[in-house]
């Protein structure tokens, strides 16, 4: 009994190592395809329109209201100390360091992602990949690469977006509702955002996001089972993995990043 | 049989294993040129494997599969991609790119390795699709088609870089007698116009014995007769008649493996594993 949990436990392990390893080669794989790609730009535009833009409204939504709670979370907790000048530098320093990388991330995940891994999954189930392969065309470099790429183009933009319009949903609670001087909102985010800290950091952040989240999409589509319940569970696995990912990263990445100011 | 320089795939005591299961145990097979050469067997016996092992997707535990006298397990990536320009394969659902219409579908394969003008795609795509009778429906998408139609969409697309080797994987399953009809005069037509060499995985006799110039019989990993359709109907051997005439028992058995009927019936004890434990 005892050796059977034993042989389980080693058999999940190397499995799981097993995973790590394919998933290895086909990042390399995909990035060795990219410089051919780039000489084919429509291809990659196709694919930002299916990743990117049709993200975008989600990202809008979303954005608009997380901007907005913070504006009224942060405005109640301001007044107390009557710093409520400050509502911007803390709405936009949210934003742009953690919330809008993070949110987007997880939100991209959930929508691109689980849209690349159920596409490539069903492409695989239906035997299209194995189809072009036969017709000496690797799916690798024609189908996951591109999407991979757009998937680096956009996140970084969508991340960007996001944080542009929370700062315009807090601008609109606490100047307009709640009665937040409109210069000093606006003075204040100039004053105390740092373009090197600040901004390229959190650009920084969405692009790691954005690399692994698309390659774990990309992957678990690749190396699905080839049956529905094989694509619905990489699908769902995707947006699992690719989340915590992303919460993971954060921590990490915020620790190096602003650790020791 | 015919002499090496005749021979474009040469298959030599291929082993292949998928987990514990033997799929094949020592397989020799010589295709041809020119000729359309069947492989038929039961369900299970591994002949989309073979197919597959000879378009270089995956590769045997042993033996050697030669293509035009190119080893291909032993391809690099860029040399195994070249030889599959050379090689169309018919998959069974016709494996059509499902965001794009049957027109695109056809010039997929020429957009990516040529770079002809768009004029020039044009002729060759209505030219492929006119030959297997669609150049009607170039602006339908898979989906809007009906299985044979997809069927012959996707031959129009694999004969679309004009390969020397075409495999058809199950052509005739699931086609009523007209599609079933076309797709029989397709094969042979294109074979014989286009000068290629097909290979033809199948079970259904009465079609591909029809078309097909030799024949294999494959049946639990083994060649277990081969010849023209003609030597193989009279055949010696029990399993090619069994085989061929379709008897529900015979050297194949009607049962799956299983421990004795009694003994299970009576074994009350609910073991429900049957017979593969114990």
């Amino acid at each position: 009994m005892k050796l059977d949990s034993l042989r389980k436990f080693g058999r999940s392990g190397l499995s799981f190592f097993e995973r790590l390893g394919r998933g290895n080669i086909l990042f390399v794989n995909i990035l060795m395809g990219i410089p051919a790609l780039l000489l084919r730009p429509g291809l990659i535009i196709q694919q930002v329109f299916s990743v990117g833009v049709l993200s975008l409204l989600i990202i809008f939504v979303s954005g608009l209201f997380v901007g907005m709670v913070l504006g009224l979370q942060g405005y109640n907790t301001l007044v107390d100390f009557g710093a409520e000048e400050s509502l911007g530098v803390v709405v936009a320093l949210s934003l742009v360091r953690e919330l809008g990388p993070v949110v987007a991330g997880l939100l991209f995940a959930g929508r691109a992602g689980s849209a690349l891994t159920a596409e490539i999954g069903l492409m695989k189930a239906t035997e299209q990949l194995s189809a072009m392969e036969m017709m000496a065309i690797d799916p690798v470099r024609r189908v996951l690469a591109p999407r991979f790429l757009a998937g680096f183009i956009s996140m970084p933009l969508l991340a960007a977006i996001f944080s542009a319009i929370g700062v315009l949903g807090g601008y609109f609670v606490g100047v307009n509702l709640l009665g937040v001087d409109e210069g000093a909102y606006w003075s204040q985010i100039q004053a105390k955002v740092d373009f090197d800290d600040d901004i390229l950091n959190g650009v920084i952040k969405s692009i790691v996001f954005g690399v692994v989240i698309t390659w774990i999409a990309v992957f678990e589509g690749y190396d699905a089972t080839p049956t529905s319940e094989g694509v619905s569970r990489a699908t769902t696995r995707t947006v699992v993995h690719s989340s915590l990912a992303v919460l993971g990263l954060d921590f990490i990445l915020t620790a190096l990043m602003f650790g020791e100011s | 049989m015919a002499d090496n320089s005749d021979i474009l795939v040469k298959v030599r005591d291929l082993h292949f294993a998928r987990g514990e299961r033997m799929i094949f145990d020592g397989v020799d097979l010589d295709i041809q040129r020119g000729k359309i050469t069947a492989i038929m067997g039961p369900s299970g016996t591994g002949k989309t494997t073979m197919l597959r092992l000879i378009g270089g997707q995956i590769r045997p535990s042993s033996g050697t599969v030669h293509v035009d006298g190119q080893h291909i397990a032993g391809l690099g990536h860029s040399a195994l991609y070249k030889i599959r320009k050379r090689m169309g394969l018919l998959f069974q659902n016709g494996a059509l790119l499902t965001d794009m219409n049957a027109f695109d579908n056809v010039a997929f394969p020429i957009r990516e390795h040529t770079k002809l003008s768009e004029d020039m795609i044009r002729d060759l795509v209505l030219m492929k699709l006119q030959a297997v009778g669609l150049r009607g429906a170039r602006d339908l998408m898979p989906s809007e088609l009906s299985g044979g139609m997809s069927r012959r969409v996707a031959l129009a697309r694999a004969i679309a870089l004009d390969p020397m080797i075409m495999m058809y994987d199950e052509p005739f399953t699931g086609q009523d007698p007209i599609s079933m009809g076309v797709l029989v005069k397709l094969i042979r037509e294109l074979n014989d116009a286009l000068g290629l060499t097909s290979i033809i995985v199948s079970h259904d006799i009465a079609e591909t014995c029809s078309i097909a110039d030799y024949i294999y019989l494959l049946s639990n990993g083994k060649v277990v007769g081969h010849g023209t359709a003609e030597e193989l109907g009279n055949s010696s051997s029990e399993w090619a008649q069994q085989f061929l005439k379709g008897h529900s028992d015979g050297p194949v058995p009607f049962h799956y493996q299983a421990r004795d009927y009694l003994a299970d019936l009576m074994d009350g004890s609910g073991n429900q594993k049957g017979a593969a434990n114990s």
